[in-house]
């Protein structure tokens, strides 16, 4: 058999496989970074190939900021529950009680900045070495600056300027106490690759990936914002029932959903490939605070 | 077009930006993204919120992702950038060309496939061109586009482009590196970089895209069978009570169920029992494959060890020969200790003596009793166990490895085995001989 035959996601797989066998062989306490959104899902899967028949080398790890959709967080558990690997839930809202943090403010309180001090106390708490997250380089512009082994000093801090040098596919995962590396298998996927891929190993997903109506708010901007209980709503805002989908899975507070009647997998890919706008761009509400929004919280320890 | 008619013969092609500050590195990936329609209405919304004065969409900062290289309007670190054709999938590394950043250049080298040289067309070949050529020539890559940018600056003129793709071919006839493709384009314009330009209908050759996506892409076929285990596999569950599998990355060629192999460094013999490949039993497997093997036998095997066929087995050795590229502001001196990470084996190594520094800008060797940071020197190596080696010529994977300074963890330097075998480590330095691949 000639490697002409791999096509590129054959690669991009062998290639997150090897960087999560690394993990395994460089580092003491790892952890795998799961949301339950489909990049984490799919770090999962890929999880499965590298470690079966044994186990993961590391538990599942979720920041639950107490705004997720309830439908991801049934799929996490049962997830969990079918790999029979260990889950662990650690909550925003302890954190913001034990920490004395504000709670956010406005009308879409967003606590998606809160996480990072909860992801900071869960590495303390189990003195992980290495917290694996299902980024992408594709998805924001300092992202694409990352390396696939990311050191962090002991506050959780990024410094673009001092990252190591990345060669060939020899990952260095050395690192003195305190410090901790993020690892990012699927940096070279991009959200094309993910549905690509998740259709491809035929992966469930949760429920709110797909087209479902679902009464939401109308946004400023047009977006779509589903309502839930966090939101403090005022009597003119526009609510209305809409057949929708997310393209991305974080809080219910800041991630908008897009219109869609895509009901499978193959209909989402139809749907990207005529898509304009980025997945962020179509549905997050807190990268677009400043041109840096995303630099300056991956430096102040956001995953 | 239908998905199900890209996906399956799509394969991927990794290449890399150099070229001097200003030779429009940024502002070329800019332009094959835009045009190539690769570029989200919200990403470009945020561009044109800070066009220039003139009133065109600055496309460098597509790539430049950094505060600091906004401010500056310099690359500093390595981006990485993503885009598909229905011919291919690119990843395009883009490289700074600042010389106080070849560190980066050589991280975005060590995994490229094709390297697109830009030169400025009212420059011509300067010294970095020469540099960056040599650098990515010695980073073991094969294709080369020789980009001849700014064309419009300089009227489209033939003789200009001629000229220049004359002055490069003899850079690279003289130290034996693969011929370039010359292309002349004007990345701000849009000419010859997606679509072919009226503006150059002298020119009969493919618009950068096209030749882009007609390169041969990656190839891990020739070389002999090298694998390295990664992790030990041990269930021990009620079930699988004496499973042992040795998880790695096929790093080339191909293994075979049955096949007679060798365990490295120990020595150890046996055979291929069974691969597996997402937990499925296969015949073969080649590279890049992420797979399990089985052993006939209990050998002792851990991580770093490699499994490699009886018959091509690698070079054990705890001395060899090594081209460094030095990526740390504290210098390397002979005698230094270091470790080396040569793929998933880490073991302690000294650097007993510097053979010379080369100049990066003719390739010459100079004695030199230091190396600084981005200098290129080649080195004696020891290390405390022996190694499986390959010349970096032979097999890039099995022939690579970087330095990691032992206290702050640090990736100290890319490393290039150049000879495992005492009887072909360097004569006593000599006249400058012609570079050669």
């Amino acid at each position: 058999m000639s490697t002409s035959s791999f096509d590129y996601l054959d690669r991009l797989e062998a290639e997150a496989i090897h960087i999560l066998r690394e993990v395994a062989g460089q580092f003491e306490r790892p952890a795998l970074l799961f949301s339950g959104g489909k990049d984490s899902i799919v770090l999962t899967r890929l999880a499965e190939k590298a470690f079966r028949p044994g186990r993961f080398p590391f538990p599942l790890v979720h920041v639950d900021t107490g705004h997720n959709f309830p439908e991801v967080l049934a799929y996490r558990d049962q997830l969990a529950e079918q790999l029979g690997e260990k889950l662990i839930v650690r909550k925003v809202e302890d954190t913001i009680k034990r920490q004395r943090l504000r709670e956010p403010g406005g009308k879409y309180p967003s606590r998606n900045p809160l996480q990072t001090y909860t992801l900071l106390e869960v590495i303390e708490e189990f003195e992980f070495d290495a917290c694996i997250g299902g980024a992408r380089r594709d998805e924001e512009k300092a992202r694409a600056k990352e390396r696939i082994f990311s050191v962090r000093d002991e506050f959780g801090q990024w410094d673009p300027k001092r990252q190591r040098p990345e060669l060939w596919n020899v990952y260095n995962g050395r690192i003195q106490k305190g410090e901790n590396v993020r690892v990012f298998p699927i940096s070279n996927w991009t959200e094309l690759d993910v549905w690509r891929y998740i259709q491809r190993e035929n992966i469930a997903l949760p429920d709110i990936y797909f087209g479902h109506e679902r009464r939401c708010v109308v946004l400023p901007t047009g977006q779509l914002l589903g309502l839930s209980e966090h939101l403090r709503l005022d009597e003119d805002d526009e609510i209305v029932t809409r057949q929708v989908r997310f393209r991305t899975v974080g809080d219910s507070t800041c991630t908008a959903a897009v219109e869609s009647d895509a009901s499978t997998v193959e209909d989402i890919i139809q749907d990207l490939l005529l898509a304009k706008v980025s997945e962020r761009g179509a549905t997050r509400l807190d990268d677009n605070i400043s041109e840096a929004g995303m630099e300056d919280r991956k430096r102040n320890g956001y995953f | 077009m239908s998905h199900s008619l890209m996906s399956k013969q799509m394969d991927l092609l990794r290449f890399i930006t150099c070229g001097s500050v200003d030779d429009g590195k940024s502002t070329l990936i800019g332009r094959l993204l835009y045009d190539s329609e690769s570029v989200s209405l919200d990403v470009l919304a945020a561009l044109e919120k800070r066009q220039a004065s003139n009133g065109t969409v600055d496309l460098a900062l597509l790539t430049d992702g950094l505060r600091a290289e906004r401010e500056q309007g310099i690359t500093i670190d390595v981006a990485y950038k993503y885009f598909t054709t229905p011919r291919r999938k690119f990843i395009i590394t883009d490289a700074p060309g600042h010389v106080q950043y070849t560190r980066n250049m050589v991280t975005g080298a060590s995994n490229a496939d094709l390297a697109i040289v830009l030169v400025d067309a009212r420059q011509g070949v300067i010294e970095q061109t020469r540099r960056h050529t040599l650098i990515a020539a010695l980073l073991g890559i094969r294709h080369f586009v020789l980009a001849v940018n700014k064309m419009d600056l300089v009227g489209y003129d033939e003789a200009v482009f001629a000229r220049i793709a004359t002055d490069y071919a003899e850079l690279t006839n003289h130290f034996n590196l693969p011929a370039a493709t010359a292309i002349p384009l004007s990345a701000l314009n849009g000419d010859n970089v997606v679509k072919r330009s009226v503006h150059l209908p002298w020119y009969a050759g493919p618009s950068l895209l096209e030749h882009l996506e007609s390169v041969p892409g990656a190839s891990e076929t020739a070389a002999p069978a090298r694998f390295q285990v990664q992790y030990v596999i041990r269930p021990q569950t009620a079930e699988l009570p004496d499973y042992r599998g040795y998880a790695g990355q096929i790093q080339s060629g191909q293994y075979r169920r049955g096949d007679r192999v060798k365990v490295l460094p120990s020595g150890l013999e046996s055979e291929i029992e069974a691969i597996e490949v997402s937990q499925q039993e296969v015949e073969t497997a080649s590279a890049p494959q992420a797979v399990v093997l089985r052993l006939r036998d209990d050998v002792d095997v851990s991580r770093g060890d490699s499994i490699v066929p009886l018959a091509e087995a690698p070079t054990l050795t705890r001395e060899l020969e090594a081209t460094l590229c030095w990526m740390s502001e504290q210098p390397l001196w002979p005698g230094r200790k270091l470790l080396v990470q040569h793929h998933s084996a880490l073991l302690k190594a000294a650097i007993p003596a510097i053979l010379y520094k080369v100049n990066v800008h003719t390739f010459a060797r100079n004695a030199a009793d230091s190396a600084q940071l981005n200098d290129i020197v080649r080195v004696r190596l020891k290390t405390a166990l022996p190694l499986a080696v390959d010349t970096y010529l032979e097999n890039r994977a099995s022939g690579s490895f970087i330095l990691v300074d032992e206290l702050t963890g640090d990736t100290v330097a890319a490393g290039l085995v150049e000879a495992a075998n005492s009887e072909y480590f360097t004569l006593p330095i000599g006249p400058p001989v012609a570079f050669s691949i």
